[in-house]
């Protein structure tokens, strides 16, 4: 097993404070408090239902799209409370990009599928964006698989590939953040792993959080991991300290397969 | 055994039912066609192209009809698509929580199935009777109502099926509604789209009755949408009805022009949209 060492100059980006999410009447994150720390993976683990996801999805404010869905209390990003009105949620986007379970290819080229959301937000020149997609897609380790390609359809790719086009789409706007939610749950072993030695490769310059149901996924790739049941946040360390000495017990039946 | 042996021979039972059904209508289906095929080639001719239609008697075409068939369809699904697609969006994406969309469907779902000369009289009382006399643009309003809420239905069922893990995958990159709209998931479904248009294409170039009451029919060369308008269904009905052998003639030859019609836009429409999944 690989060790990860945390950053020793460590910056929160992203914080919570005293966060709380409904689903209707159904509260179901409570009381969050949280330090997302620049520039290093960290992994949100905890059984089906735990609100893994749902806090996730507070980060870019993806609820908002669900008008019976609701967040309250302080979610900050970079110092700055993301949930103030006068925070356009697409410009917040830009800067927090998300990667989903299930990969979600445009039906459009490969090339289109990675410039999408650059021209959303700059204006660029034909060959700057050229410049721009190819980056992309080497920092996903996809640009040799693809490079002969770009005008093919990004459904023509494995899917595999598809959640790396992905993950390419995702870097290419140039975020501080990049949330990965279940990114390999629909995957096999080997792209499984490719994916996550390109996560180890992307946090020397984002900062990234990743749900995960595979607990040896969270230990192999996350400097930080915290443990949720319930909607609550029962644990929160460093991950070699959370897999190896967790501070409580929940986190420790959890961990070693007792529950969950 | 005995319960496996019980279903292989339900299983038998129900697939045989099944078949005989598809036969059954299948049957119709290809006796209607061969009818038409065998009545329709017949009286088929170039003449149908270059002459009018014929009082009784003397030799005669369907240039006339065939023109204003083709005015009337096209102008009516210019106008219906448009207001058919915008309205499918603002249910599928906008308003589907919302009172306004509920009721919106309801009221497209009872038109979809409102019988057509329902249509025609309509037309016929709010265009027609006001304005004292028949038009070509009062059938293009009557087919326009009937393209509307087929379009309706086919965009807002293609936009509901477009996954919402792909709306979601938009949105995180920070996209605009219009634009997650038009770029994505509207190009998502823009096969099931335009096959539904071409199905209410289908439908109208075939619909006789809300043309009885507006467009009517015309013997005669015209472009004026103002004034009557020949057109196939119009004239089929006209001339299959005659006690004449020549205008029963030129009313199968124009019941296998529609049917052909049809046909090559369905055989279009696959052809077309097979290549666009591809993209």
């Amino acid at each position: 097993m690989m060790m990860n060492e945390p950053a020793l100059d460590l910056e929160a980006q992203i914080s919570c404070r005293n966060f709380n999410f409904y689903y209707g009447k159904y509260h179901a994150l409570k009381n969050i408090n949280l330090d997302i720390y620049k520039r290093n993976v960290t992994a949100f683990i905890g059984p089906s239902g735990c609100g893994k996801s749902t806090l996730l999805r507070t980060f870019n404010r993806m609820y908002e799209l669900y008008p019976e869905q609701r967040a309250v209390g302080q979610l900050l990003l970079d110092g700055k409370d993301m949930l103030a009105k006068n925070v356009e949620a697409n410009s917040l986007r830009a800067r927090v990009g998300m990667v989903f379970q299930k990969p979600t290819p445009f039906p459009m080229s490969i090339r289109d599928n990675v410039a999408f959301g650059v021209g959303l937000h700059e204006r660029l020149s034909k060959s700057d964006m050229e410049d721009r997609v190819e980056w992309a897609l080497r920092k996903a380790a996809l640009w040799d698989e693809v490079k002969d390609k770009l005008g093919q359809s990004g459904m023509s790719l494995s899917g595999g590939q598809q959640q790396r086009l992905c993950i390419a789409r995702g870097i290419a706007v140039k975020p501080q953040v990049l949330l990965l939610d279940e990114p390999t749950s629909a995957l096999d072993p080997i792209s499984t792993m490719r994916i996550e030695e390109l996560i180890g490769e992307l946090k020397d310059e984002f900062t990234i959080v990743i749900v995960t149901h595979n607990m040896q996924q969270a230990a192999r790739i996350s400097d930080f991991t915290a443990y949720m049941y319930l909607g609550e946040m029962v644990e929160f360390g460093v991950t070699d300290q959370i897999f190896i000495k967790p501070q409580k017990k929940a986190t420790e039946d959890y961990i070693t397969g007792r529950f969950g | 055994m005995e319960l496996y042996a019980r279903r292989k021979l339900m299983n038998r039972i129900a697939l045989t039912l099944a078949l005989l059904a598809m036969s059954f209508g299948l049957f119709w289906l290809f006796w209607i066609l061969l009818t038409t095929f065998e009545l329709g080639f017949s009286s088929l001719s170039l003449r149908l192209f270059t002459e009018m239609t014929p009082p009784p008697g003397s030799e005669g075409g369907l240039l006339n009809a065939i023109v204003g068939s083709l005015m009337l369809v096209s102008l009516a699904t210019l106008a219906g698509t448009p207001i058919g697609i915008l309205a499918g969006i603002y249910l599928a994406e906008y308003g589907q929580h919302s009172m306004l969309g509920r009721v919106t469907l309801f009221i497209n779902d009872i038109l979809l199935s409102a019988p057509s000369i329902v249509i025609g009289l309509f037309v016929y009382a709010i265009y027609v009777h006001p304005a004292g006399h028949f038009s070509g643009w009062s059938g293009v309003v009557a087919l326009a109502m009937l393209v509307i809420p087929v379009v309706i239905r086919a965009t807002e069922n293609m936009l509901r099926l477009v996954p919402n893990t792909l709306r979601e995958a938009v949105f995180a990159l920070g996209t605009p509604k219009w634009k997650v709209i038009t770029r994505v998931t509207l190009r998502a479904s823009i096969a099931g789209v335009l096959t539904g248009v071409l199905l209410a294409v289908a439908r109208i170039s075939g619909e006789t009755a809300p043309l009885l009451f507006t467009a009517l029919s015309n013997q005669f060369w015209t472009l004026d949408m103002n004034q009557p308008v020949a057109n196939l269904p119009v004239t089929i009905f006209k001339f299959a009805m005659s006690p004449f052998k020549d205008w029963q003639d030129l009313a199968w030859a124009a019941v296998l022009l529609i049917t052909l019609g049809v046909l090559s836009l369905n055989i279009l429409a696959r052809v077309l949209f097979r290549d666009k999944h591809r993209v």
